[in-house]
C-alpha cells in the first residue's frame, strides 16, 4: 500500500514541478522577448532596403534581399560617419585611459599614504556624486573656453574624466586596501621604488578593479549626450549621440528613419558587446556601489 | 642592537614626512580634476546667479533678483510640477516591474544567468539612443508598435503615440522602464540574496504562507536596499532630459519640459546665463536636500533591524 502512494505522491509532485517549471520559462521568455526586441527590430530594419526605411517593421527582417542603403544615408549627415564614429572612440578611449591613471594614482594615494587632510579631500571627491553635473554645465562651458578648451574634444573628455572620478577613486582605493601591505614591503626591498613599484607590482593584482573602472568609464563617456551637445558646437567635432540629433531632426521635414535605424545600431553595438565580454567586472562595479 | 634601533628611528622620521608629501602627489590629478570641473563651477555658479550675465556684452550685479523672478516663472514652476509629477509616475513603474523581475531571478535555476543579462541589456546603452530608438519605434507611419497594433486588428488606425500628452508619456515610461528595469533588478537582486535562506526556511517551517514571509520578512530586511534604489531612481528622474528633448522635443503644447530642459532653454536657447544659473543652484539643493535624507535614511534604517 505504502510504497504505491510514495510513488504516485512523487509524480504528482514531479508534474507539478515539471509543470511550474515551464510556465517560469515561458514567463521569462516572454519577459526577455519585451527586452530584446526593440534592439532586434532595429538591427534587422537598418538592413533593410532604402525604399522599404519608411515601411514599418513588418516583419521586421528584409524582405527584398540585404541592403546597406540605411548606413550610406547615415554617412550623408554631418561628417560622415566616420569621422564620428572617430570622435566618439577617441573621447571614450581617452576618457577610459585618463580615468585610469588618475584614479590609479588617486587610489593608492588614498590607500596607502597619510597627509593632511586626507579624509576631507577623500569625501569632498566623493561628495561630488551629491551634486548634478547638469547643474553647473553653464560655467563648465564657460570655464572651458577660458581654457581654449571649448568645442575640443579634450576638453569634453576631461569634463567626462572628472565625473568618472568618484566612482573610480572609490574602486580604486577599496582595490588598494584590499592587497596586502606584506607584498609592497616585500617589492620594496627587492628595490622597487615609487612609480616602478605601482606599476609592475601593484598593477596586476588590483587589475580587476582597473577593468572596472574602465568599463563604467567608457560605456558613460559613449553614452553621454547631454554635456556632449552643449560642449561641442562645430559639426564635424560631434559625437555619435549629437550627430543623431540632426538625423532626428530630418531634412526639410522628413525624417529618414533608415539612417535612425542605422544609427541605433552604430551606438548600441559597441555597448552591448563591451558589456557581454566583460560582464564580470561590470556587475562587480555595481554590487560595489550597491552594498556601499 | 641598540644602535642599530636608533639608527632606523631617524628614517623613519624622515620617510613618514616624505610620505606627507608623496600622498599628495599621488592624488594631485584628480584633486586637481575635481577643483577645476567641479568646485570653481560649482562656486562660479552661485556666483553667476547673483547676476544678468548675457552671452554677449557686460554682466550687471543683480544680487537676489534672479531667484526672486524664479519664484514667479510659471514656466519653472510647471516645470518643477512636471517633473515632480514624472519622478512619482516612473519611479512607481519601474518598482512595479523591477522588484518581481528580481524575484523572478533570484533562484539559481537554468538560463536564469540569460534572463539577467538579457534583462538588463537597455542599461548599457545609452539613454539618447534608447530614446531615439523608441521614437521610431512610436512613430505613427513607420514605428513598429502603431503598425503592429493595427496588423493585429486591436486599433481602426495606427495611433500617433506622441502626439498626445497622455500616450507620449505612457510611451516615455515604458520607455525608461525598458532601460531603467533591469539596473534596479540587480540592485533589489543583492538585497534578496543578503536574507540568510535559513530565516526565509525558519519562516515556511512556522506555516508563513509566500505573501506573509515577503510582508514580514522580506520587505523589512530589504529597507536599505530598497531605500538605495530608490534614490537613485528618484535622483536620476529628476535629471531626466534627453528623453523629453529627443522624443517629443517638450511635448505636445510644451508641457513635457522638465526642470533640466527649462535650465538648457534660458541657458543655451535664450542665453540668460545668469537666470540660468540661478535655476541650475535651485536644483543643486533639491539634489543635496535628497542626499541628505538619503544619508539620514539609510543610518537611521541601519540602526533598527
Amino acid at each position: 500500500m505504502t510504497p504505491v502512494k510514495t510513488t504516485s505522491a512523487k509524480q504528482r509532485r514531479a508534474r507539478i514541478a515539471a509543470r511550474s517549471n515551464g510556465a517560469y520559462h515561458a514567463t521569462g521568455i516572454a519577459v526577455s522577448l519585451f527586452f530584446l526586441a526593440p534592439f532586434v527590430i532595429a538591427f534587422l530594419a537598418s538592413f533593410r532596403h532604402g525604399a522599404e526605411a519608411g515601411l514599418p517593421p513588418l516583419p521586421p527582417w528584409p524582405t527584398n534581399g540585404f541592403s546597406l542603403d540605411a548606413y550610406r544615408l547615415l554617412d550623408g549627415f554631418g561628417a560622415g560617419i566616420w569621422q564620428h564614429m572617430l570622435n566618439s572612440l577617441l573621447v571614450s578611449l581617452a576618457t577610459v585611459v585618463l580615468t585610469v591613471i588618475v584614479s590609479l594614482l588617486a587610489g593608492y594615494g588614498f590607500s596607502r599614504y597619510r597627509f593632511p587632510l586626507k579624509n576631507m579631500l577623500f569625501v569632498l571627491i566623493i561628495a561630488t556624486l551629491m551634486i548634478p553635473f547638469q547643474s553647473i554645465l553653464t560655467p563648465l562651458f564657460i570655464i572651458l573656453a577660458k581654457l581654449g578648451l571649448n568645442n575640443s574634444l579634450l576638453g569634453l573628455t576631461l569634463v567626462y574624466v572628472t565625473l568618472q572620478l568618484p566612482f573610480s577613486v572609490f574602486m580604486m582605493r577599496n582595490a588598494f586596501d584590499a592587497v596586502p601591505k606584506e607584498i609592497e614591503e616585500a617589492a620594496r626591498i627587492d628595490g622597487a621604488r615609487d612609480l616602478g613599484l605601482l606599476v609592475r607590482v601593484l598593477l596586476p593584482l588590483v587589475l580587476p578593479g582597473v577593468a572596472t573602472v574602465a568599463i563604467f568609464a567608457f560605456l558613460n563617456a559613449w553614452n553621454e549626450f547631454l554635456a556632449a551637445l552643449i560642449l561641442l558646437s562645430s559639426n564635424e567635432k560631434y559625437t555619435l549621440p549629437v550627430l543623431m540629433m540632426a538625423v532626428r531632426a530630418g531634412r526639410l521635414g522628413a525624417v529618414n528613419w533608415g539612417a535612425v535605424q542605422a544609427g541605433v545600431a552604430v551606438m548600441t553595438i559597441p555597448c552591448l558587446i563591451v558589456f557581454l565580454l566583460l560582464q564580470r567586472y561590470y556587475m562587480r562595479g555595481l554590487m560595489a556601489g550597491a552594498v556601499k | 642592537m641598540t644602535i642599530s634601533g636608533s639608527n632606523a628611528l631617524l628614517p623613519r622620521r624622515r620617510r613618514s614626512r616624505r610620505t606627507g608629501l608623496r600622498g599628495l602627489v599621488y592624488i594631485a590629478p584628480a584633486m586637481a580634476l575635481v577643483v577645476a570641473f567641479f568646485v570653481v563651477p560649482v562656486i562660479f555658479t552661485g556666483w553667476m546667479s547673483l547676476h544678468n550675465w548675457p552671452l554677449m556684452g557686460g554682466t550687471r550685479w543683480i544680487g537676489f533678483k534672479n531667484y526672486v523672478r524664479m519664484f514667479h516663472d510659471a514656466r519653472f514652476m510647471s516645470a518643477l510640477q512636471f517633473t515632480a509629477y514624472y519622478t512619482v509616475i516612473v519611479t512607481i513603474a519601474i518598482f512595479t516591474v523591477a522588484f518581481p523581475l528580481a524575484i523572478f531571478v533570484e533562484k539559481q535555476r537554468r538560463f536564469v544567468g540569460a534572463y539577467r543579462t538579457i534583462i538588463f541589456l537597455p542599461v548599457v546603452v545609452g539613454l539618447a539612443t534608447a530614446s531615439l530608438l523608441w521614437v521610431w519605434l512610436a512613430n505613427v507611419d513607420s514605428g513598429f508598435i502603431g503598425p503592429a497594433l493595427r496588423a493585429l486588428g486591436w486599433v481602426d488606425k495606427s495611433p500617433n503615440l506622441l502626439a498626445t500628452f497622455d500616450s507620449a508619456f505612457l510611451t516615455i515610461i515604458v520607455m525608461v522602464v525598458w532601460k531603467i528595469a533591469g539596473f534596479t533588478m540587480i540592485i533589489l537582486l543583492t538585497g534578496l540574496q543578503a536574507i540568510p535562506s535559513e530565516l526565509t526556511e525558519a519562516a515556511r517551517i512556522d506555516g508563513a504562507g509566500r505573501w506573509q514571509r515577503f510582508r514580514y520578512l522580506t520587505l523589512p530586511l530589504m529597507r536599505k536596499t530598497i531605500a538605495l534604489a530608490l534614490i537613485i531612481s528618484v535622483t536620476g528622474s529628476i535629471l531626466a532630459f534627453d528623453q523629453f528633448y529627443i522624443m517629443t522635443s517638450g511635448g505636445p503644447q510644451n508641457r513635457m519640459i522638465s526642470v533640466v530642459y527649462y535650465i538648457f532653454n534660458q541657458s543655451f536657447v535664450s542665453f540668460n546665463l545668469g537666470y540660468g544659473a540661478a535655476l541650475s543652484i535651485a536644483l543643486l539643493a533639491i539634489l543635496v536636500a535628497i542626499s541628505i535624507v538619503q544619508l539620514w535614511l539609510l543610518r537611521v534604517r541601519e540602526e533598527k533591524p
